[in-house]
């Protein structure tokens, strides 16, 4: 089985938020940059299936040699190679479009990722890379087995879970709990340096979305504690403070 | 992480992912449960396996023995990323890594090698150093245990003392005097008729890891046992060097726990309608901590490098173990007094790493040996005798 694991490289959930530049720019100063979670579940069952299943598994990353550590890292928790496109990716359409151009040369049985990024968390870049490949696409998906050549997975939907039955190739959105992180061990972390990463150059194509500025959530106001028989206060200051109603 | 120096920047990309990995590997597997372990003095043995798993038993050790062939800064991150979690966890796996693993391989035959290597490094095996007697701490040279040879047959008798894993310990390094009397290092194993290993109990510091006594009554030493190339007392003395460089870092993952536990507290601490992080008392042992931590990392960094330089004295490591371990009692001291009462219950770490600290203070040469070690080497007059 030819196994396809796309990681972005993001912020840590930690990491403090700001912008340079008139807000246009994200600043990159001291901040940590980690796997996707979301793609760290995606990779962790990816290590177990091809350890059930044999064959191959890629890691691909589209973005500039900054991602270089991740991709590293991916490799040493269990990835045979890695690719990375060499670009700043602008929106999920465009890294939709690199990814297919690269799966399509390949022909993976499965490609997977996380449900969403957690920097812009757009979460349709596997529906869009199934559209472009002409083959099927779910998320979120949170089990995922594959027996004689067929996935069997459940996906999470409103108010209950979904369990579903496909014949590959196929793109998958994936999340927690469909396996546990992995933390890369020593072993792994000394044979990664002489794993292949291949940095292939973008296809070039125009942009379809245009960044005008980024502005920070506001700030959480203080909490006014209202007295529970006090109703009346508390639709005065919804009213003329909150101007919620 | 506590990097005021960017010391992450001077790693290799390797190097910065064995921290990371054991760092977590720290949070989600040791800190969790090191408290009730050490509450109640017991040693999660199932944790030596987790480390073989993990790779950091054998860390400096080549692949082809089992080892993860890292160089010693990546030791020294292990080392200090499995202190950040406990003192006696990174007692653990410096006594597999540098005078278990290490002297083997270094003074031990082919055979040997092949024998006992693959099994420490995966965990299988736990391994113990003993060199310390009841009658000679400081002075190893005065050693007892002696070595004779009786009808063509080496027979061991004498004792270790405050030898950490012994209780549990599969395989024993153990130094006593030859019949030429010098002292020979050689290797021991559980079952060995008249070797037992009782457990030292009522311990207040490095609770959560196992120390015990080696007592050899009678013990037949077949000759493939003894490590050839392990003689004289230097020998065992490079074991400590190995075992001293990886406390030097291991201490500042204890000062760092401490100081990180002291920051969080003191913002959220409110006293006198302000957090206490807001006086200047507060503040003052807040940013001495970090600058001594910051020194401590500058100098194991650049011990390091030395030493996969092969550069690095015995010398150079007192200094490092010495002001490493001293800096990292003194933060947890200051920390335990910024968390008040708070600082003295398991729901905090401060406690457990400030009694910890007081053993390793104390072993692989105390602190004031390590002084007089470094009053040697500026005046060429060694203090220790008469
Ligand atoms: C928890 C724990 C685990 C240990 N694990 C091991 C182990 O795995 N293997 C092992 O072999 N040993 C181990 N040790 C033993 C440790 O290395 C010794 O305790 C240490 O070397 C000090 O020896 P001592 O306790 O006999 O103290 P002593 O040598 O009796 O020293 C007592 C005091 O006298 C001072 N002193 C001694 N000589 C001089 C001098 N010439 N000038 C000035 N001051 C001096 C010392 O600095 C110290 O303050 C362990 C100890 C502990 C506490």
């Amino acid at each position: 089985m030819k196994i396809l694991v796309c990681i972005t490289s993001v912020p840590d959930t930690t990491a403090k938020i700001s912008f340079t530049q008139d807000n246009t720019q994200f600043n990159k100063t001291g901040v940590q940059f980690i796997i996707g979670p979301y793609d760290d579940y995606a990779l962790a069952r990816a290590v177990e299936l091809k350890e059930q299943h044999g064959g191959s598994l890629t890691v691909l990353n589209v973005g500039t040699s900054d991602s270089d550590p991740q991709i590293r890292k991916a490799l040493a928790i269990g990835a045979d190679d890695a690719i990375r496109i060499d670009t700043e990716p602008t929106d999920s359409y465009f890294v939709a479009a690199q990814i297919a151009e690269i799966a399509q040369k390949n022909s993976y049985d499965l490609i997977l990722m996380g449900r969403e990024s957690i920097d812009f968390n757009s979460g349709v870049v596997h529906g869009l890379v199934g559209e472009m490949l002409g083959i099927p696409s779910y998320s979120p998906v949170m089990k995922l087995e594959i027996t004689d050549g067929k996935a069997e997975f459940a996906r999470e939907i409103d108010g209950g879970k979904e369990f579903l039955e496909a014949d590959l190739p196929l793109v998958l959105g994936c999340q927690e709990p469909i396996a546990e992180w992995k933390i890369p061990n020593m072993r792994g972390i000394m044979t990664a340096r002489s794993k292949p990463l291949n940095v292939v150059p973008a296809t070039p194509m125009d942009d379809l979305t245009v960044l005008k500025k980024y502005t920070l959530p506001a700030p959480k106001g203080e909490c006014k504690m209202i007295a529970a028989e006090d109703a009346e206060q508390l639709i005065a200051l919804l009213r003329t403070e909150a101007k919620v109603l | 992480m506590t990097d005021f120096f960017k010391i992450d920047e001077l790693l290799s990309e390797e190097n910065l992912l064995i921290r990371q990995s054991v760092a977590e590997f720290t949070d989600k597997e040791i800190k969790p449960v090191i408290d009730s372990y050490a509450q109640r003095a017991a040693f999660p043995a199932y944790m030596v396996k987790r480390f073989g798993e993990l790779g950091i038993l054998g860390v400096t050790l080549p692949e082809d023995h089992g080892g993860t062939g890292a160089d010693y800064i990546g030791y020294g991150l292990v080392c200090q990323e499995i202190e950040r979690g406990d003192s006696g966890m990174r007692s653990t796996l410096s006594v597999q890594n540098s005078l278990v693993i290490w002297p083997i391989h270094q003074f031990g035959t082919e055979a040997q090698k092949k024998k006992y290597l693959p099994k420490l490094a995966s965990g299988e095996w736990l391994g113990c150093f003993g060199l310390t007697e009841p009658d000679h701490g400081s002075n190893p040279a005065g050693m007892q245990a002696r070595l004779t040879n009786v009808n063509g047959e080496y027979v061991l008798n004498g004792s270790k003392s405050w030898i950490s894993n012994a209780p549990l310990a599969d395989v024993a390094v153990v130094w006593a005097r030859n019949p030429e009397g010098r002292v020979q290092g050689m290797i021991l194993e559980r079952g060995m008729e008249g070797f037992t290993t009782p457990e030292i109990t009522n311990k207040w510091s490095l609770r959560a890891s196992v120390t015990g006594e080696l007592v050899f009554d009678n013990v037949k030493v077949p000759s493939e046992n003894l490590m050839p190339q392990a003689l004289g007392v230097g020998a065992a003395l490079q074991c400590l060097d190995n075992a001293r460089y990886g406390i030097a870092w291991g201490a500042i993952g204890a000062a760092i726990d401490c100081y990180e536990t002291a920051v969080g507290y003191s913002a959220e601490r409110i006293q006198f309608e302000k957090p206490i992080a807001a006086f200047q008392l507060t503040q003052k042992k807040l940013a001495e901590m970090l600058t001594e931590i910051t020194k401590a990392q500058l100098v194991a960094w650049r011990l390091g490098v030395l030493k996969n330089e092969g550069k690095a004295t015995t010398t150079q490591i007192s200094l490092a173990k010495r002001n490493n371990v001293a800096m990292a009692l003194h933060v947890a001291r200051e920390a335990r007094q910024i968390l008040g009462a708070n600082g003295i219950v398991g729901e905090f770490p401060i406690m457990r790493h400030m009694m910890n600290l007081e053993s390793v203070v104390t072993y692989e040469g105390t602190h004031d040996i390590h002084l007089l070690i470094l009053g040697a080497e500026i005046t060429g007059i060694p203090a220790f005798k008469g």
